[in-house]
């Protein structure tokens, strides 16, 4: 992975929050994952083959995709069950979207959601595994990227 | 009386059907039917015969390309609007050679939705 593969999976964070919110999420540093845990309430998790193998994950607050929700659904009612689904597709959006610049041998799978705060989501060890933190309004996610 | 128009949702993300159902509304459509899983899509469109379809590509069983590809074998007059994340230009193209009317990519807004199946039905 390159600099230029975290500048795809940035664009297309970036370009969710927005087209769903009109509000701008904004991206920190990207920096490689080392033991500690990346997982908060909520994680979607993508897996990627083809020509590019690993996986995508995004990792978030419950208040975070309650909001969101309440945004796509124009209501003040997001289920639980609601906030579980919103978090799988979120990856899928995002992970789907950067085959704008990747191409179609870019193959994505359906999502997996885990919910609650798990010890960690294990990840290929020979693979660097890069965490780009994002801030939408006041809420804190994580967008994990493995690729090989 | 003139029967409405039947629309059959299919998308693997809840929250995406919910957001298709209350976003299209004003167009006075009849939901006859909303699934998350492609096998399960083929059989309602089987069954309660929809005029409209808005079709999600990445779903567990059966992807939406097959699903489309049936679907259109059944019965070519239908309009379908695939809505995916796949942004890809292949995959847009290869959707509306096979019989898709429409290709909208996620994310997108309620406006963007509307114009897109306005466009589609040619009320717009």
């Amino acid at each position: 992975m390159n600099e230029t593969d975290l500048h795809f999976f940035i664009d297309s964070t970036v370009n969710y929050f927005e087209e769903i919110t009109g509000e701008q999420a904004v991206t920190g540093i990207p920096y490689l994952k080392g033991k500690e845990p990346v997982v908060l309430d909520y994680s979607g998790i993508i897996g990627i083959s083809g020509k590019r193998k690993g996986c995508v994950y995004i990792t978030t607050t419950r208040e975070m995709l309650k909001t969101l929700a309440n945004i796509i659904l124009d209501d003040n009612e997001a289920t639980l069950e609601t906030v579980k689904d919103l978090t799988g597709e979120i990856a899928n959006t995002i992970s789907g979207n950067v085959r704008e610049a990747y191409g179609s041998s870019f193959m994505i799978s359906v999502p997996v959601v885990i919910e609650g705060r798990a010890k960690d989501i294990r990840l290929p060890e020979h693979v660097q595994t890069f965490v780009i933190p994002i801030t939408w309004k006041d809420f804190k996610s994580f967008l994990v990227v493995c690729l090989e | 009386m003139r029967a409405r128009t039947k629309l059959l949702i299919v998308d693997d993300s809840l929250t995406i059907r919910q957001a298709i159902e209350r976003n299209l509304k004003e167009f006075s459509l009849e939901v006859v039917g909303s699934t998350g899983n492609g096998k399960t899509a083929l059989e309602l469109f089987r069954n309660l015969e929809p005029d409209v379809v808005t079709l999600d590509i990445t779903m567990p069983e059966l992807d939406g390309i097959t699903v489309l590809e049936e679907m259109m074998k059944m019965r070519n007059d239908v309009k379908i609007m695939v809505i995916t994340a796949l942004k890809d230009k292949a995959t847009g193209l290869r959707a509306i050679q096979i019989g898709a009317k429409s290709y909208l990519v996620k994310p997108f807004t309620s406006e963007k939705l509307k114009a897109a199946f306005a466009r589609m039905l040619g009320t717009n």
